[in-house]
C-alpha cells in the first residue's frame, strides 16, 4: 500500500487527463452532491458533507477540510453507464420496407469515475451481470464499462440511510476498483492511502508523488473504515429475507406501504441497481424516417406493465412490492445475491420517506415503528 | 407523404388561445406541419375556413356555456379524430375555481346586465359532455408533445405520451429533487409528465400543471407537505390550479377545506 499527500493528488487528475479519461466526480451543485466533469482537485467538495434520513437530504459545512465526507448523493453512475435515454437506431423508408441506418460507433469517451463507494461498486457488478453477461450483452454500457477508471474512496462515515455494511457490501471497497484511496486527517496531515486493483491502477499510482505507507497509516486508514461502520444509519436483516417476503405476499403490511407510497418511481430512479428501460419510437411527420430510443423506465408507471389484454399490476400495492421483492427475493433466485447494496438512495429520495429497511423488518414481523408518511 | 392531406381544425372555448397558439410556435417543423396537414379551420392562423367534416379536431377550452354545450356536439359530429388540449379543455381549467362557488352571484357583481349572461354552474372539461379520443394536458401544452400526437396520427400510431409522475423527467434530466434537498412544496410526485419537469429545474416546486398523474396518492403527499409546514389553506390553494377540477386534485383540495 502506498501513500500519497493532498498537495500531490492532482497528479492523479494529470495523469488521467493526459490518459484521455473524461473525468467525472462529486461537486456541489444546487444544493447537494452531484457528478459533473473535472480536472481538477479543487473541484472536489472539499469541506462539505451531508445529511440524510427518510425523505431528507441536505448538505452541509464539515468543519474540516476533507474532500470525500459526504456519503452519497442523488446521482448514481448509472447515469453513465446505462444513460436515461439513449438513441438505439434510426431507420428510413425505401421502397416497401425500410433501412435500419447503423448506428453510429459509440464514441465511448473513456471515463475515470473518481469517488466511488464501496456500495456503488458493488452496484456497478451487479449492473455488470445484467449488461455484460449472456447472449444479450448490452453493447453501450459494455463500451463504457470496459474502458472506465474506478478511482474509489473509502467512506469515513455512515449515512443515516446508509446500511451497506448489512448488505456485505461496504463500506470498506475490496474489489473492482483500479485505484482505492482512503482519506487520512490527523491534525495538519492530509494524506491518501492508496490501494491498486490493476495494473492501470498501478500505472497511476506510479504518476502520483507516491510513497508506501508505514504501518501506522495503514492501522489509520483502518479506523477511517471502522468509523463508517460504526455511524451507519440503518441495518437491514438479510437472514433468510428472501424466504420470508416470498412467505408473505398476501402480508396486511403491503396495504400499508400502498396508503403512503406515491408510485412516482423516485426509488427506482435513484436505484444504483435498477436496470428498466423502455423503448419509444419517433418518427417524422412524413413517416419516412423514424428513431428508436431507450429510455429509463420503472415498475411503479402503468406502461411497464401494460401486456396485450391488460396491466398485470394494477395497484401501488402490487407495483411497491414487485419493486421490493425482486430486490430483496426474486434478485436472489435470478442472481444468486440481493439487488440491494444498502446505498440508502431509495429511502433518502422518497419524498414521503418509505424505508425499505423498515418494510423489511415490519414483514419479518421484527417490532418496528413506522417512521414517516 | 399522403396523397389526400388530412384535413384539420382548431377550435376554441373559454380559455386563453395560448394552447392553440403552442401549433404556430411549433416553428422549424411548422412548415412541415402545414405541408402535411391541411389547416382547413384555424381563425387564429387564417381567415381561409373550409367547411368540415375534418380528420382531426383540435379543441382548446373548457365547456362553460349552454351554447358551448351544443357546439360541441356539433363539432364531435364533424371530427373523425377529437383532441382536446390543454388544461381547460382536459380539466375545466382555472376558471373551475367557480365551480366551488354561485356563479349568479359574481355575474351579478361583475356585469351592469346580468341578465344577458347564459351560462352554466360549472366550467367543465369536453370530455365531460362529448366523447374524446384524445386528450393532451398541460397548462400551457408542450408543443412537442402536440407535434408527437399530431405526428402518430398521420403515421397510424400511438402517440407517446407518458402519464407516470413529473419526479420521473426530474430523475432522467439530473434534477436534484426540491422537495427531499430543499424542502420546498412541490406537486411532481402527483402530476403527470410532460413540461420536461421545468419549474423544478429553477428550484421551484411543481405546479401541478399536466393534472394527476396516471396512478396519484395526493394523500399522502399531503401529509408530507403539512410536515413540511403547509396549513391547511396552502394545502388547498397548491391543488386548485389550473387542474382544480380533476378528479384527484379536487378531492384532495376538498379534504383540507373541510
Amino acid at each position: 500500500m502506498y501513500v500519497v499527500e493532498l498537495n500531490d493528488l492532482q497528479g492523479l487528475f494529470t495523469a488521467l487527463s493526459q490518459q484521455g479519461y473524461t473525468i467525472i466526480g462529486p461537486q456541489v451543485r444546487n444544493g447537494a452532491l452531484t457528478f459533473d466533469r473535472m480536472t481538477s482537485v479543487d473541484e472536489l467538495p472539499r469541506g462539505w458533507t451531508d445529511h440524510q434520513d427518510g425523505g431528507m437530504y441536505s448538505i452541509a459545512r464539515s468543519g474540516d477540510d476533507a474532500l470525500f465526507s459526504y456519503t452519497v448523493g442523488p446521482h448514481s453512475w448509472k447515469r453513465f453507464l446505462f444513460p436515461a435515454r439513449l438513441r438505439l437506431f434510426a431507420a428510413r423508408r425505401e421502397g416497401k420496407g425500410f433501412a435500419v441506418d447503423p448506428p453510429a460507433a459509440t464514441p465511448a469517451p473513456p471515463y475515470a469515475f473518481i469517488g466511488v463507494r464501496a456500495c456503488e461498486l458493488a452496484a456497478l457488478d451487479l449492473q455488470d451481470r445484467i449488461f455484460m453477461s449472456g447472449q444479450y450483452a448490452d453493447a453501450h454500457y459494455t463500451a463504457i464499462r470496459s474502458s472506465a477508471f474506478i478511482v474509489a474512496v473509502n467512506c469515513g462515515r455512515g449515512g443515516g440511510t446508509c446500511f451497506c455494511s448489512s448488505m456485505g457490501t461496504g463500506p470498506k471497497a475490496r474489489d473492482g476498483f483500479d485505484l482505492a484511496l482512503t482519506e487520512i486527517m490527523d491534525g495538519e496531515r492530509h494524506a491518501f492511502l492508496i490501494e491498486t486493483g490493476s495494473s492501470r491502477g498501478k500505472d497511476a499510482r506510479a504518476a502520483m508523488q507516491a510513497r508506501e505507507a508505514d504501518p501506522s497509516e495503514i492501522a489509520r486508514a483502518a479506523a477511517v473504515s471502522r468509523a463508517a461502520e460504526s455511524t451507519m444509519g440503518r441495518a437491514l436483516d438479510t437472514s433468510g429475507l428472501a424466504g420470508i417476503l416470498a412467505e408473505n405476499f398476501e402480508h396486511q403490511r403491503w396495504d400499508d406501504i400502498a396508503k403512503r407510497c406515491l408510485a412516482c418511481a423516485n426509488c427506482t430512479m435513484v436505484c444504483p441497481t435498477c436496470f428498466c428501460s423502455t423503448v419509444e419510437d419517433v418518427t417524422d411527420l412524413t413517416g419516412d424516417h423514424a428513431e428508436r430510443w431507450r429510455r429509463w423506465d420503472s415498475c411503479f408507471t402503468s406502461d411497464f406493465t401494460r401486456v396485450a389484454g391488460g396491466n398485470i399490476r394494477m395497484s401501488t400495492r402490487t407495483r411497491y412490492r414487485q419493486w421490493m421483492m425482486h430486490k430483496l427475493s426474486h434478485w436472489v433466485e435470478q442472481f444468486g445475491s440481493t439487488g440491494c447494496v444498502g446505498c440508502g438512495r431509495c429511502i433518502t429520495w422518497c419524498p414521503v420517506g418509505i424505508d425499505i429497511t423498515a418494510e423489511a423488518a415490519a414483514i419479518r414481523g421484527a417490532n418496528v415503528a413506522t417512521t414517516n408518511g | 407523404m399522403p396523397a389526400k392531406r388530412p384535413k384539420v381544425a382548431v377550435f376554441k372555448f373559454a380559455s386563453c388561445d395560448g394552447c392553440q397558439l403552442s401549433l404556430l410556435d411549433a416553428e422549424d417543423q411548422l412548415l412541415a406541419v402545414a405541408g402535411a396537414v391541411e389547416i382547413a379551420n384555424f381563425p387564429e392562423a387564417s381567415r381561409r375556413i373550409v367547411k368540415g367534416p375534418y380528420d382531426i379536431g383540435l379543441v382548446e377550452g373548457s365547456i362553460t356555456t349552454p351554447h358551448d354545450v351544443e357546439r360541441i356536439r356539433e363539432i364531435r359530429k364533424e371530427c373523425r379524430f377529437l383532441l382536446t388540449i390543454g388544461a381547460c379543455a382536459t380539466a375545466g381549467g382555472i376558471q373551475a375555481l367557480r365551480n366551488w362557488k354561485d356563479v349568479k352571484e359574481y355575474t351579478r357583481l361583475v356585469y351592469a346586465s346580468p341578465e344577458y349572461i347564459s351560462t352554466l354552474d360549472r366550467s367543465m372539461p369536453v370530455g365531460s359532455y362529448v366523447h374524446v379520443d384524445f386528450e393532451l394536458r398541460g397548462c400551457p401544452i408542450n408543443k412537442a408533445q402536440l407535434l408527437e400526437v399530431v405526428n402518430a396520427a398521420l403515421n397510424k400510431r400511438k402517440p407517446t405520451i407518458p402519464t407516470h409522475s413529473v419526479c420521473m423527467e426530474c430523475k432522467l434530466r439530473g434534477t436534484v429533487c426540491v422537495l427531499v434537498a430543499k424542502q420546498i412544496p412541490c406537486l411532481g410526485p402527483v402530476t403527470q409528465a410532460g413540461c420536461g419537469a421545468l419549474c423544478p429545474s429553477y428550484d421551484r416546486g411543481c405546479y401541478g400543471c399536466f393534472g394527476p398523474m396516471e396512478n396519484p396518492n395526493p394523500p399522502a403527499l399531503s401529509k408530507r407537505l403539512v410536515a413540511l409546514g403547509c396549513d391547511r389553506r396552502d394545502v388547498v390553494l397548491m391543488y386548485r390550479g389550473f387542474n382544480a377540477y380533476a378528479e384527484a386534485f379536487r378531492k384532495e383540495s376538498d379534504a383540507h377545506e373541510k
